[in-house]
């Protein structure tokens, strides 16, 4: 049996194709999102990668943001359910999760069951979410990918305000301006993202083992940061981008099994 | 002469709002006194001098509800009052520079004449208790400089400790026999002490109708959504003092009473959940808060919002020590620990599985502790939470998509608890 889990984040769409449960027997990224062709896209790859067809799904469950838009979708369900599913599967020691997507940033504690016991999210504002690291890198005129490159040559990390993306933009340009290196700058853009994540994995009361999930795990600067910040090991989930899509391919199996 | 034998609640709700609204614009015309109140400042005092009434906290959420915040957000936006502010208060200050241009040039201004806002008159007096917050201090002082006119404040202070102590209540009593003083003077007629009584009398017997449909969402599964008492709270704001109130909330309460009779709930079969919502209306989502909880199978059976009216107290006592308890011990006037006590009751009586926090921009004293009381009420009722960001009338500061995405998380996580699945 078949099922398949559709992640459709602000940033990317994500797919994830289970066979009994247990075999993922595809997971795909498409680096766009929601309203874009990068659902159906992803989707494409996905059946192409595994040389399956939509109907030989027994059951989908769509998550993130655009889960709604979705009509193929039989169930919808929370990236947040989606996430503690997806991590606890592939991490069952798991207790914490941070997860970092493109507008969201995240911290779930688990129950020994993985079940969610809270959850808190960033409020109204793009500060410490992906869409920071996005603006960054283009006032740095570095590619994201090259971010963790950068940070890993640092000598210091520079002062960079968590409050809001406005404001760090501005101070980013005026640490330009005084001659502090790139590599430097990127280190207090990660501290940055870091201490706005780790304010809300202590809201959730600590517990490890601590893993990191969504686009921005990818990043091995913010996870050295958010190790730092947290001072314990923190753990990336493997595919991070796509945890949200597996777990949503096991409340498919679920739902298919009832 | 409106017949109300027979009408359904909803067309009485809808009636009596309109004929307040009318009876303001007639005393207007007739060169009576308007008064522009505050949503819990004592409606006692100005019913009892007949002077006609508008509360532009429910002025301000029905404009909202109807998605005309924004062009008033505008108008107060140019005026200088900044985004921080309370949208309660900017809109109606947007609305009160409108039509102050308006009584000026003889011009109605574009923006008001496109506006959904109910039509009402300018005071010619404010009255403002800071019971439920300060900003409504410098919001109706500015309004009565604006437009020259008596402001009337009834001082209350805040509980730091309960219960609340005797010479409070004294301090208050004072307060309101100040405003009656104020009022002998800017009416230039005697106070009339009997109808004071009847008025307190009236006002009671409202409350205890408004509490008796707040008690019906006890139900498991409940007869009232509570989103219900976010639209009828406008008579108690409004006419509490009124018997319009009282008709209005007996005739609900009847309705439900009639329909928890027969098995008719307000989920029909599909309660799955049941939440409190901390805090107040999203008003210019309204429709969409309702709509995506419903869709979850999620009912609303507390809110400690509606709760803010329930003003009784003992109608005979002429020291007006019981009014002043009335008026000063709304919950968010108290301490934390009084705060979680009153939420508690909200949980614990609606049977509810978990809770939602609006941490609303406008209002700082109903958000600013939520993160505090969240973690306590967590720890005693072990029930899970979340907390959203909104306002009650800026639509800026709300995203229909974060909210969904949240209140699943929660309905999923009610769900799990409630199978017995988490721990």
């Amino acid at each position: 049996m078949y099922t398949m889990g559709i992640d459709v984040g602000s940033a990317s769409s994500k797919v994830v194709i289970l066979e009994n449960g247990v075999n993922v027997v595809a997971a795909e990224v498409i680096q766009v999102g929601t309203g874009s062709s990068g659902p159906q896209r992803a989707l494409e790859k996905a059946f192409e990668v595994s040389g399956l067809k939509m109907e030989d799904m027994t059951k989908i469950v769509a998550t993130g943001y655009g889960r709604f838009a979705l009509k193929e979708a039989d169930k919808q369900v929370s990236e947040i359910s989606c996430h503690a599913k997806g991590i606890f599967f592939l991490v069952p020691e798991a207790r914490t999760i941070i997860d970092i997507g493109g507008q969201d940033a995240k911290a779930i504690r688990l129950d020994n069951k993985g079940f969610v016991k809270q959850f808190f999210m960033n409020d109204k504002c793009a500060a410490g979410t992906g869409r920071f690291l996005d603006v960054m890198a283009r006032v740095l005129e570095i590619t994201l990918d090259d971010m963790a490159e950068y940070d890993s040559r640092a000598t210091e990390i520079a002062s960079i305000s968590s409050t809001c993306t406005v404001f760090a933009e501005s101070e980013v340009i005026s640490q330009l301006s005084k001659g502090v290196s790139k590599e430097n700058i990127i280190a207090g853009v990660h501290q940055s993202v870091a201490s706005k994540a780790c304010g809300l994995a202590y809201r959730g009361g600590l517990e490890d083992a601590v893993v990191m999930t969504g686009g921005v795990a990818k990043n091995a600067g913010v996870v050295r940061a958010i190790s730092r910040e947290l001072n314990r090991e923190v753990i990336v989930a493997p595919n991070p981008q796509t945890t949200g899509a597996l777990g949503a391919a096991l409340f498919a199996y679920e739902e298919a099994k009832r | 002469m409106f017949e109300t034998t027979g009408k359904k609640a909803k067309e009485l709700l809808a009636y009596y709002q309109a004929k307040l609204d009318e009876e303001a614009r007639e005393a207007k015309k007739n060169g009576k006194l308007v008064c522009w109140s505050a949503s819990v400042a004592p409606s006692e005092f100005c019913v009892t001098m007949d002077i006609a009434m508008v509360y532009p906290e429910t002025h301000a959420a029905g404009i909202g509800a109807r998605k005309g915040a924004l062009d008033l957000l505008e108008v107060a936006d140019r005026k200088g009052y900044s985004l921080d502010c309370c949208s309660y208060g900017r809109v109606n200050m947007g609305y009160m520079e409108l039509l102050k241009e308006e009584a000026i040039t003889g011009k109605t201004p574009e923006t008001l004449a496109n506006s959904p806002a109910a039509r009402v008159p300018l005071p010619d007096l404010v009255i403002t208790c800071n019971n439920i917050c300060n900003t409504l201090l410098k919001w109706y002082e500015n309004l009565a400089v604006e437009l020259d006119i008596p402001c009337i404040v009834i001082d209350v202070p805040f509980n730091h400790t309960m219960p609340i102590p005797e010479y409070a209540k004294e301090y208050i009593a004072d307060q309101f026999r100040n405003a009656i003083a104020q009022l002998e003077v800017i009416c230039g007629k005697p106070f009339d002490y009997k109808k004071f009584k009847e008025v307190r009398e009236q006002t009671q017997r409202s409350v205890a109708q408004w509490n008796r449909i707040a008690a019906l969402s006890h139900y498991k599964p409940s007869p009232l959504n509570c989103f219900d008492l976010f639209n009828y709270m406008a008579l108690i704001v409004c006419a509490r003092s009124r018997d319009y109130a009282e008709i209005t909330f007996r005739r609900f309460a009847d309705e439900i009473e009639e329909n928890l009779k027969n098995g008719v709930y307000a989920f029909k079969g599909a309660e799955k959940t049941r939440i409190t919502w901390e805090g107040i209306a999203v008003w210019p989502y309204l429709g969409h808060t309702f709509k995506s909880l419903k869709g979850l199978g999620s009912i609303m059976t507390g809110s400690a919002y509606p709760g803010l009216w329930n003003l009784s107290y003992d109608a005979n006592d002429e020291s007006l020590h019981g009014m002043a308890e009335a008026y000063t011990r709304i919950y968010i006037n108290t301490c934390l620990e009084n705060k979680v006590n009153v939420l508690l009751d909200i949980v614990n009586g609606g049977q509810c599985d978990g809770v939602a926090y609006h941490l609303n921009r406008s209002c700082k004293l109903m958000s600013f502790l939520n993160v505090e009381t969240a973690e306590i009420i967590k720890e005693k009722t072990g029930k899970p939470y979340v907390s959203f960001d909104g306002d009650q009338t800026d639509p800026r500061n709300f995203a229909p998509a974060q909210f969904d995405t949240r209140v699943q998380a929660l309905a999923e996580m009610m769900e799990q608890q409630i199978a017995g699945e988490a721990e």
